[in-house]
């Protein structure tokens, strides 16, 4: 029962990072329809952004996040114009494509100016306290990767359902047309949708910093498809659905390393995602909407 | 309609011209090289520079550049420069292949790398038919010097590192006689056929020794989470855990371990030799943890000492295991080069074949008939950050 | 109309000449020791990858559905062949035919349940198999796990790969030639109203991922008899991205353009070999400029064939 919980909190932990990623990929795709494969990459220069700022700046944690989440909101929204823009109207696959090579732009150009070794999180930036609960260990870190997560979905969830720019983004993601005849600005709210989205992946970039301590510029790759799984496990384009995604992710994956093997972890956690997806195709908080002929 | 077609007929012609750019570009450089500069030996660096091994391979290159620029300095060999062609083989064995065969086109004398002992397997066909060395800094897999049907070494695939079963037979010696484990949780990296070599070579002397295995678990090269695993082998109650894997996942799962309440000692090997070891796992969670190694980084060796001291001013940063067994390759080559006094890839072949106590950083070694170094081992012990010599083995 | 018939055997036999040629070209400077042992390997690379764009674009260009698991395919028949031909010590053309029927169960087994999802959930429940393919491959002892096999023998040799890359765009083409082609270009155009004309969709999207899944279990065994060693590794998504990303740049729907791109990809790569680290670099910005400026791809829906230069030829007189 013990090593039970201890689990859970290992998974929970695992998940709120899935979770955030995971929000980023369902509120661009929400509204423009586009598996933005460059989201992890973002979370990786989120991560190093983060890193520069303690390092170099002496910044404290919260200062060097909040850093990572202003410059990687700007980099969302320069992706979304330089690349994203000019491909509106054409083939959503085309669209992918692009994704993927500003993808690896963003890996390799890490890898040409910073170098492909890894870099080492200061252990002082955050120090770790365990707490001991009649036998279950807690980390400090756990619990600010766990509440700044929950904060900041809070937060989006805010900014979604009671603010104008909310609503514009929830009115150009039912109908983008209908949209530009009331009178919203579609550029506008896709660039705020690309801000939010990337600042998110950002502010995960930082906390797998404390979290794992070690970053590089491939990390973004498995954290990226493993939170774009969550993203339609939860139904894509589905903002609940993608906290919920990412916490079933990492519960998931956690209780397969633990009571199964863990060389199988990968497996089973696709291995669901395709169960769920056969019996509700649009993942478990998706309408099933009939196709409109 | 016409006009159409022949707009679409001058794309294809476009296409057509800028792949024979593209592709026109290896050849000019081809012939062009050794007309400008035939005073050069060219020496093939063919390591992973982009995807998943990235890492490791551009580690290992610095090693090697470092090595080269040096022997450069001091007047080359038999009054030649060495020329360094570097090319990234992507991390995969066919890219390595191609690699190794455009390298062969600019009659390269001997190639360093691949890193991974897959790659190395991928680039072997090319070095063998055109008779080119292949020294590899860190495939240690028994079958890349060895063909495991015919039981032939293979002629010109040479490497500067242990082999597994070397390994893994002499931390499971030392687990248990000198810390006295009974019992052993074995934690590898599986996906790498050197994780898992060294596991199988633990697992089967432990056991000879009377040892029992409690836990058999593998994580993957980027997992970065391994507290879930690492609460079930707590339940296991250990007396001697064994992480054979690469630093960037050993580091915080040291980490995590010890943040689970671990105290179990743990081992590895030399893919635990880096600096991010203490900067990420630190000083206290590492004490009582040991790893197989060919040398110390903290050597008082006079070689090591300048080996460290200039790849730190180079590149501003600690060199690890890759960019020393990097480093090793060029000189040992360069040993070669004098041995057979010529810079033929045949005779630097036979040259290296014969090489007898030659001094490099990674510790004194002689290859012997299986292309293999046979060269002392270390067990490296942490004590409060710092790797300090536990035991020496000589071979 | 006896006229005609002649015109078209006239054409076709036209066809198998300037194929044969070609052949016999490159083969004679095989052997003459014309091309080096970089282009050799391009060759076969070239060849490989226009395999696997041409069975891709079976899937995604002309039934339209977006599938992200191809290299997990091309895993199998890898795999099976090596298995067959290397372990039993089967011949050569019972590890190809084992390779492909392996690989096109394989695509019955993933496509019966998964074509019933639309769109992007069919795209990443594709990506989920091909992973999970490379997994199971990962913990298989039999086949080396992780480390793969080395030391596999090489049989693949330039008629092969020439014929076998033949057969796979004559199959697809004439394929897409027949009423089974309008049926499955009908579901892409628009998938509810060709159920409406009574046309069984699942069937013919399955059929379509079935051969294409073959065929790049074709690829696989040419692949595996050629690099001397595979590992779970080589068949990751990050290469069926690859493939996704050459069947694009040539044009959806395409088989001309997929082999354009395939022969492009191939070259690109290699000559950014020398440019070390910045190649990807290099690459990404060539893949995002290539498809803002030309979103459709670079052939469209187009195809080249005898028709297209001989319409040349006669509006140029």
């Amino acid at each position: 029962m013990l090593e039970f919980s201890q689990q859970i909190v290992n998974g929970l932990s695992l998940g709120a990072i899935y979770a955030l990623i995971a929000l980023g990929y369902t509120m661009v795709y929400g509204i423009i329809k586009l598996i933005n494969f460059a989201h992890g990459d973002v979370m990786m220069v989120g991560a190093y952004v983060g890193f520069f700022s303690i390092t170099m700046l002496g910044t404290n944690i919260v200062v060097a996040m909040l850093a990572a989440m202003l410059l990687c909101a700007l980099l969302g929204v320069l992706i979304e114009k330089v690349a994203y823009r000019p491909l509106r109207n054409s083939t959503r696959i085309a669209a992918l494509i692009t994704a993927i090579g500003v993808s690896l732009f963003l890996e390799y150009i890490t890898v040409v100016v910073l170098g492909p070794a890894q870099r080492v999180f200061p252990q002082s930036a955050f120090p770790i306290k365990a707490y001991n609960l009649a036998g279950l260990t807690i980390l400090n870190k756990q619990i600010f990767v766990f509440v700044s997560a929950v904060l900041l979905m809070l937060i989006l969830q805010y900014i979604i359902k009671r603010t104008k720019t909310g609503k514009a983004m929830r009115a150009v993601s039912l109908d983008m047309e209908a949209a530009v005849l009331m009178g919203i600005s579609v550029d506008k709210t896709i660039s705020v949708t690309f801000a939010i989205g990337s600042a998110l992946a950002a502010a995960a970039g930082v906390m797998i910093g404390v979290y794992y301590q070690t970053i590089n510029p491939l990390m973004g790759i498995i954290p990226g498809l493993k939170a774009f799984v969550a993203a339609v496990l939860g139904g894509i384009g589905l903002i609940p659905g993608a906290m919920v995604g990412g916490f079933v992710m990492g519960l998931l994956e956690t209780m397969v390393s633990g009571y199964g093997s863990s060389l199988y972890r990968d497996a089973v956690a696709f291995g669901v995602l395709i169960i769920i997806l056969l019996i509700r195709p649009t993942g478990l908080f998706g309408k099933n909407t009939g196709e409109k002929v | 309609m016409i006009i159409k077609r022949n707009k679409m007929l001058a794309l294809l012609l476009a296409m057509m011209l800028m792949m024979s750019i593209v592709a026109g570009c290896g050849g000019q450089a081809e012939e062009e090289q050794p007309a400008a500069d035939t005073a050069t030996i060219p020496v093939g660096i063919n390591v992973e520079l982009s995807g998943a091994v990235a890492s490791y391979g551009s580690n290992a290159r610095d090693g090697a550049v470092l090595a080269i620029e040096e022997i450069n300095a001091a007047g080359g060999v038999l009054g030649q420069q060495l020329e360094a062609l570097e090319r990234d083989c992507k991390s995969t064995a066919d890219e390595a292949l191609s690699v190794s065969a455009a390298l062969a086109g600019e009659n390269i004398v001997a190639q360093i790398g691949p890193l991974t002992s897959g790659n190395v397997a991928g680039s072997t066909p090319i070095m063998m038919e055109n008779k080119i060395p292949l020294i590899a800094p860190a495939a240690t897999a028994a079958n890349v010097t060895v063909d495991e049907k015919t039981g032939e070494t293979r002629e010109y695939i040479f490497r500067v590192c242990f082999i597994d079963p070397f390994q893994g037979t002499l931390m499971a010696q030392f687990a248990a006689d000198n810390l006295q484990a009974k019992t052993a949780a074995i934690y590898a990296d599986t996906s790498s056929d050197y994780g898992k070599g060294l596991a199988e070579y633990f697992k089967e002397t432990f056991t000879e020794k009377g040892g029992t295995i409690v836990a058999e678990e593998g994580f993957v090269s980027g997992d970065r989470d391994f507290n879930a695993t690492l609460t079930k082998i707590r339940g296991t109650n250990p007396d001697f855990i064994y992480v054979p894997g690469y630093y960037q996942e050993v580091a915080p799962l040291i980490k995590q371990a010890r943040e689970l309440g671990i105290t179990a000692p743990m081992g590895g090997g030399d893919g635990w030799d880096s600096p991010d070891m203490v900067s990420v796992a630190g000083g206290d969670a590492l004490n009582s943890t040991y790893f197989t190694n060919h040398y110390s980084s903290q050597d008082t060796d006079p070689k090591v000492v300048a080996f460290v001291e200039a790849f730190k001013s180079k590149y501003n940063k600690e060199p690890d295991a890759f960019a020393a067994l990097g480093y090793d390759c060029v000189q040992l080559l360069v040993q070669a080069i004098k041995d057979a006094n010529s810079a033929e890839p045949v005779k630097i072949t036979e040259a290296l074949a014969s090489i007898t106590d030659f001094e490099g950083v990674t510790g004194k070694m002689t290859i012997d008939e299986q292309h293999n170094p046979v060269k002392a081992g270390v067990i490296i012990e942490f004590k409060d950050g710092v790797q300090t010599v536990n035991t020496r083995i000589q071979p | 109309m006896q006229e005609k018939k002649n015109k078209s055997w006239l054409s076709f036999l036209l066809e198998v000449i300037v194929l044969v040629a070609l052949f016999t070209l490159v083969q004679y400077a095989l052997t003459v020791g014309l091309i080096n042992q970089s282009y050799q390997i391009n060759l076969v690379t070239m060849c490989i990858n226009i395999i696997l764009a041409v069975s891709l674009n079976l899937i995604n260009g002309f039934t339209g559905q977006l599938s992200l698991g191809h290299a997990g395919f091309m895993a199998v028949g890898a795999y099976v062949s090596v298995i067959l031909t290397n372990f039993m010590e089967m011949p050569f053309i019972i590890g190809i035919l084992g390779g492909c029927i392996a690989a096109g169960i394989a695509g019955f087994i993933i496509g019966v349940p998964t074509l019933r999802l639309k769109g992007d959930y069919l795209a990443i429940a594709t990506l989920a198999f091909g992973e999970i393919i490379r997994v199971v491959l990962q913990n298989i002892d039999y086949v080396n796990g992780p480390a793969g096999i080395v030391g596999i023998t090489k049989l693949t040799s330039w008629p092969w790969l020439y014929w076998t890359a033949i057969i796979t765009i004559l199959v697809i083409v004439n394929l897409m030639n027949s009423s089974y082609g309008r049926a499955i270009i009908s579901i892409r155009e628009d998938e509810v109203a060709s159920e409406l004309m009574g046309i069984n969709t699942t069937k013919y999207k399955v059929l379509a991922f079935i051969i294409g899944a073959m065929f790049a279990g074709l690829a696989g065994v040419m692949y595996a008899h050629y690099f001397y060693i595979i590992k779970p590794d080589t068949f990751s998504f990050l290469r069926s991205f690859d493939m996704v990303v050459m069947v694009v740049l040539g044009g959806l729907g395409s088989t001309t353009g997929a082999v354009i791109a395939a022969i492009f990809i191939t070259f690109l790569t290699f000559g950014l070999q020398k440019y070390a680290a910045m190649r990807m670099v290099i690459y990404s910005l060539i893949l995002i400029i290539v498809m803002i400026y030309r979103p459709q791809g670079l052939m469209g829906s187009k195809e080249l064939s005898r028709k297209t230069f001989s319409r040349i030829w006669s509006g140029k007189k």
